[in-house]
C-alpha cells in the first residue's frame, strides 16, 4: 500500500520534469518572461501539437534559440511573431489571428452556444404550449410534441 | 406543414457538416502551406560543403530558375527520394542546390560520395539557421525559384519522378516561357 501511494505521488510529480528548456537563458527577469511566454506561444511544427518550449525536437531548439536572438537583439514580441509567421505561416502560432478569414473559427462557440439556445427554447416552448392545452398527452406520448 | 422544417433543418446542418469533413479529412495535415510562395527566395551565402573555403548562395542562380534541396544524411526521406534526385539532375532542366541541414560534414560527403550528388552546389548549414529564414521544418523539401528569383513551389516530404512531372515540370514551363 505504501508503495502505491509511493508511486502516484511519483507520477503526479512527473508532469514538471517534462521541461525540455529549464535553464535561465537572460540575467534580466523580464527578458527571461518574454522569452519563456513567446516560446509557448509558438508551435513546433515537426510535432504539431507542442510549442516549442515542450518539445525537443531539434528544430524546436532551433527556434528558442532564435527568439531567445531576437529578444537580445531588441525586437519586440510583435515583430518575433511576424519574423515566425513570415517563415512558418500563421500555423506557427499557437493561438491564431483574429483576421476576416479566421472570424468564422472565432464566433463558431458563440454561434453553436447561440443555437444550442435556439434550440432549447422552440422544444421548451412547445412542451409549454402542449401542456397548458392538455396535460395528460404529456404523460401519455411524451416523445410526440 | 410542420415536417419539412423538422426534417429540413437537421438534414441541411449534416449537410455542411458532411462538406467540412470532406474539404478538411482530404488535406493532407503535412503539407503545410508556405507564406514564401511568390516572394523572393531569401538570400544567403553559406559554407560550401565540399570546400569549407567557397561560398554559395541564391545569388549563384541570379537570372535563372533553380531548385533548393533540403537533405541531411540523417534523414530517411531524403535517402527514398535520392534516385529521382539523381534522375531530375540527368535531365538538365534546371540546376539543383542542395542545403545541407543539421548534419556532419564527412557524414554528409560521403553520402554523396557513395549515393551520387544531384547538386551543382552545396550550401552547409549544421545550425539550422538558414533553414529557418526558409520556413524548414524538416527534411527533405524541395523549393523551385523562378528566373526573377521567386519562390514558385514547395514541396514538402520525398519527391518522386511523377511529382516532378506532374507538379514541377509545367511550373518551370511557365517560368521559362516568360521573358
Amino acid at each position: 500500500m505504501n508503495r502505491f501511494v509511493a508511486l502516484l505521488a511519483c507520477l503526479a510529480l512527473a508532469p514538471l520534469a517534462g521541461a525540455v528548456d529549464s535553464g535561465q537563458r537572460f540575467e534580466d527577469p523580464v527578458e527571461q518572461s518574454r522569452y519563456e511566454r513567446v516560446i509557448r506561444d509558438l508551435r513546433c511544427l515537426v510535432c504539431r501539437s507542442e510549442s516549442i518550449a515542450d518539445s525537443n525536437a531539434p528544430l524546436a531548439a532551433d527556434l528558442r534559440r532564435e527568439v531567445e536572438t531576437l529578444i537580445r537583439a531588441g525586437r519586440s514580441d510583435e515583430e518575433i511573431y511576424a519574423f515566425m509567421t513570415e517563415r512558418y505561416g500563421d500555423f506557427v502560432l499557437l493561438q491564431p489571428p483574429v483576421a476576416p478569414r479566421t472570424w468564422l473559427l472565432w464566433a463558431a462557440p458563440a454561434l453553436f452556444l447561440v443555437g444550442g439556445i435556439a434550440v432549447v427554447l422552440v422544444v421548451v416552448r412547445r412542451r409549454a404550449r402542449i401542456a397548458s392545452a392538455d396535460p395528460a398527452a404529456l404523460d401519455e406520448e411524451p416523445d410526440r410534441p | 406543414m410542420k415536417l419539412p422544417l423538422r426534417f429540413l433543418v437537421p438534414a441541411l446542418v449534416f449537410a455542411v457538416l458532411v462538406g467540412f469533413f470532406v474539404v478538411g479529412l482530404n488535406r493532407d495535415p503535412g503539407q503545410i502551406p508556405s507564406p514564401l510562395i511568390g516572394k523572393p527566395a531569401p538570400t544567403f551565402a553559406l559554407e560550401s560543403l565540399g570546400d569549407p573555403a567557397w561560398t554559395v548562395g541564391p545569388a549563384d542562380f541570379a537570372g535563372r530558375p533553380w531548385l533548393l534541396n533540403i537533405w541531411g544524411s540523417w534523414c530517411v526521406g531524403c535517402r527514398q527520394e535520392h534516385d529521382a534526385l539523381m534522375a531530375i539532375a540527368e535531365q538538365g532542366r534546371v540546376p539543383m542546390m542542395g542545403l545541407n541541414l543539421w548534419d556532419d560534414r564527412a557524414r554528409a560527403l560521403r553520402w554523396l560520395a557513395e549515393l551520387g550528388n544531384p547538386y551543382v552546389s552545396v550550401a552547409f548549414d549544421p545550425e539550422g539557421r538558414t533553414a529557418i529564414d526558409w520556413g524548414v521544418y524538416g527534411a527533405p523539401e524541395t523549393f523551385l525559384m523562378d528566373g526573377s528569383g521567386r519562390v514558385v513551389k514547395k514541396h514538402i516530404g520525398p519527391i518522386t519522378l511523377e511529382v516532378w512531372e506532374r507538379e514541377f515540370l509545367p511550373l518551370l514551363a511557365m517560368t521559362k516561357a516568360r521573358p
